[in-house]
C-alpha cells in the first residue's frame, strides 16, 4: 500500500499537470478564433478567383498553358503535406502522416514520389525515413503570411513545370467544425478541369488578351490554393488541440478524484489500525 | 436600359475584405497605363500594376496602394482582387521610407547576388507607398 505521502504527492503533480492542460486549451481557443477569422476572411478573394477563372476558361483553350497540361511521363508524382509544428493535438498530426503515407503506398512507383513538407511534425516523420524531400517549411504557422503560401506555389509549380513532378498533390486537415477536422487530399497541379462558365456569359474587354490574363492568373489561382489549405490547417490544428487539452483536463479531474478517495481510505485505515493498537495496548495492561 | 449611376466597388485581398461600397467613380492602376471608372462602364477584365488607386464618394476621395492583381469591371460593379492593398491611412511612413532607401542603394551600386528586377519592383512599391500616404497627410 502506497503511503499517504506519496499518495499526496501525486494528487499534486496530476494538479499541476491539469493547471497546464487547462492554460492549453483557453491559449488555443482564443487562437483558434483569430484563426476561424482568418480563413473566412480568405473565402471572398478564392472564390471571386474561381469565378473569374471560369468565365475565361470558356473563351480560352485550356490546353494552351503549362498548368493546365497533363505533366510529363518521366516525372514521379510530389505531395506536399501540412503538418504542425507543434504536439499536444490529439491525432492531428498523425492523421495527416497516415492520409500521406496511404497516397505513397496507393501511387505504387518503384522510384517513390516527391514529399513537399510543411511543419515540423511531418518533416521529421519523413525526413527520419530517407524520403525524397524536395522542399520544407518549418515554423511557418507562427506568423503565417501570404507570402509563405506564394514561395510553397511557386516551389511546386517549379518542379511541375520543369517536368520532374508529374502531379501535385496537397493534403492537409480540414477546418469543418471546433470538434471535427476532416483529412482532405486535393490536386493541385495539373489545375483540375475548369469548368467553364454556362448560360449566357458577359463579352469582356480584355487588357491585356484574354490568354495574357489567364496565364497571369493560373499561378495565383495556385497560390490562392496553398494558402487556403495553410489557413485551414491552422485553424484545424488550434481546434484539434483544444478539443485535446480539454479532454486532458477532464481526464486529470477524473484522476484526481479517484485518487483522492483512495488516500482517504488509506488515511482511515491508519488511524483505524491506531485506534486499535491503543486500544488493545491498554487491554494487556 | 437606363444606365447606373454608382458603382460597388469590392476590393479584397488574400487576407481580408478592404472595401465594400458604393462609389460615384474611380481609378485604376492598369497593366498598360491609369484607368478611370465611371457607372454605366463596359464589362471589362484587366490586370494591374503596382500604382494608386483611388475612389470617390460624393466629394470625398479616398487613396489606396496596391500592388498587382486584377479587377473585373461590369457597368454597376467593380470588383478588385489585389496581392497587397493599403489605405493611405494604413501606411507605414517610416517603413515605406526605409524600404525605399534600400532599393535605391541596390540599384545604384548592382552587383551579381542582387535581383534588379526585384529591387526596382520594391522600389515603385516604396515610392507609390509613400505618394499615397502623402495624400492622406494633406488632405486631413
Amino acid at each position: 500500500m502506497p503511503s499517504l505521502l506519496d499518495l499526496r504527492r501525486r494528487i499534486r503533480a496530476v494538479k499541476s499537470t491539469q493547471q497546464i492542460t487547462k492554460a492549453m486549451k483557453m491559449i488555443a481557443a482564443s487562437r483558434l478564433k483569430r484563426a476561424q477569422e482568418r480563413v473566412i476572411a480568405a473565402r471572398p478573394y478564392a472564390r471571386r478567383m474561381l469565378q473569374v477563372l471560369n468565365s475565361l476558361a470558356a473563351r480560352v483553350d485550356p490546353e494552351s498553358h503549362p498548368l493546365l497540361r497533363t505533366g510529363s511521363e518521366e516525372g514521379r508524382p510530389l505531395l506536399i503535406v501540412i503538418t504542425a509544428d507543434r504536439g499536444l493535438c490529439g491525432s492531428f498530426n498523425a492523421n495527416a502522416i497516415k492520409a500521406a503515407g496511404q497516397f505513397i503506398v496507393e501511387q505504387n512507383r518503384a522510384e517513390g514520389i516527391g514529399l513537399g513538407l510543411i511543419g515540423r511534425k511531418g518533416r521529421d516523420v519523413f525526413r527520419r525515413r530517407g524520403f525524397d524531400v524536395r522542399f520544407e517549411q518549418v515554423g511557418i504557422f507562427q506568423r503565417l503570411t501570404y507570402a509563405h503560401a506564394a514561395d510553397i506555389a511557386v516551389a511546386a509549380i517549379d518542379e511541375f513545370v520543369s517536368g520532374r513532378a508529374s502531379s501535385v498533390h496537397i493534403v492537409y486537415n480540414e477546418f469543418k467544425s471546433v470538434i471535427a477536422q476532416r483529412i482532405v487530399l486535393e490536386q493541385l497541379l495539373p489545375i483540375p478541369r475548369l469548368e467553364a462558365a454556362t448560360g449566357p456569359t458577359t463579352e469582356y474587354l480584355y487588357e491585356p488578351a484574354a490568354d495574357q490574363i489567364f496565364a497571369d492568373l493560373l499561378p495565383r489561382h495556385v497560390q490562392a490554393q496553398v494558402y487556403r489549405a495553410l489557413l485551414e490547417s491552422n485553424a484545424a490544428f488550434f481546434a484539434a488541440q483544444m478539443t485535446a487539452m480539454d479532454a486532458a483536463t477532464r481526464n486529470s479531474s477524473e484522476m484526481i478524484d479517484s485518487l483522492t478517495l483512495y488516500m482517504n481510505k488509506v488515511r482511515q485505515a491508519a488511524i483505524t489500525r491506531e485506534i486499535i493498537e491503543v486500544v488493545s495496548g491498554a487491554a494487556a495492561t | 436600359m437606363a444606365l447606373p449611376n454608382k458603382l460597388l466597388l469590392e476590393i479584397v485581398t488574400p487576407d481580408r475584405s478592404l472595401v465594400r461600397e458604393e462609389v460615384d467613380d474611380l481609378q485604376l492602376p492598369g497593366a498598360e497605363g491609369y484607368l478611370g471608372v465611371l457607372p454605366g462602364h463596359a464589362p471589362l477584365l484587366a490586370t494591374l500594376k503596382v500604382g494608386e488607386l483611388w475612389y470617390r464618394v460624393g466629394q470625398e476621395r479616398q487613396y489606396l496602394s496596391i500592388a498587382g492583381g486584377f479587377v473585373e469591371v461590369l457597368p454597376d460593379r467593380v470588383t478588385v482582387l489585389a496581392q497587397i492593398a493599403e489605405r493611405a491611412q494604413e501606411i507605414d511612413v517610416a517603413r515605406a521610407e526605409a524600404a525605399r532607401t534600400r532599393a535605391e542603394e541596390r540599384l545604384a551600386r548592382p552587383s551579381p547576388d542582387i535581383d534588379l528586377e526585384r529591387a526596382r519592383i520594391a522600389l515603385m512599391k516604396a515610392l507609390i507607398r509613400l505618394q499615397v500616404a502623402s495624400r492622406a497627410r494633406t488632405r486631413v
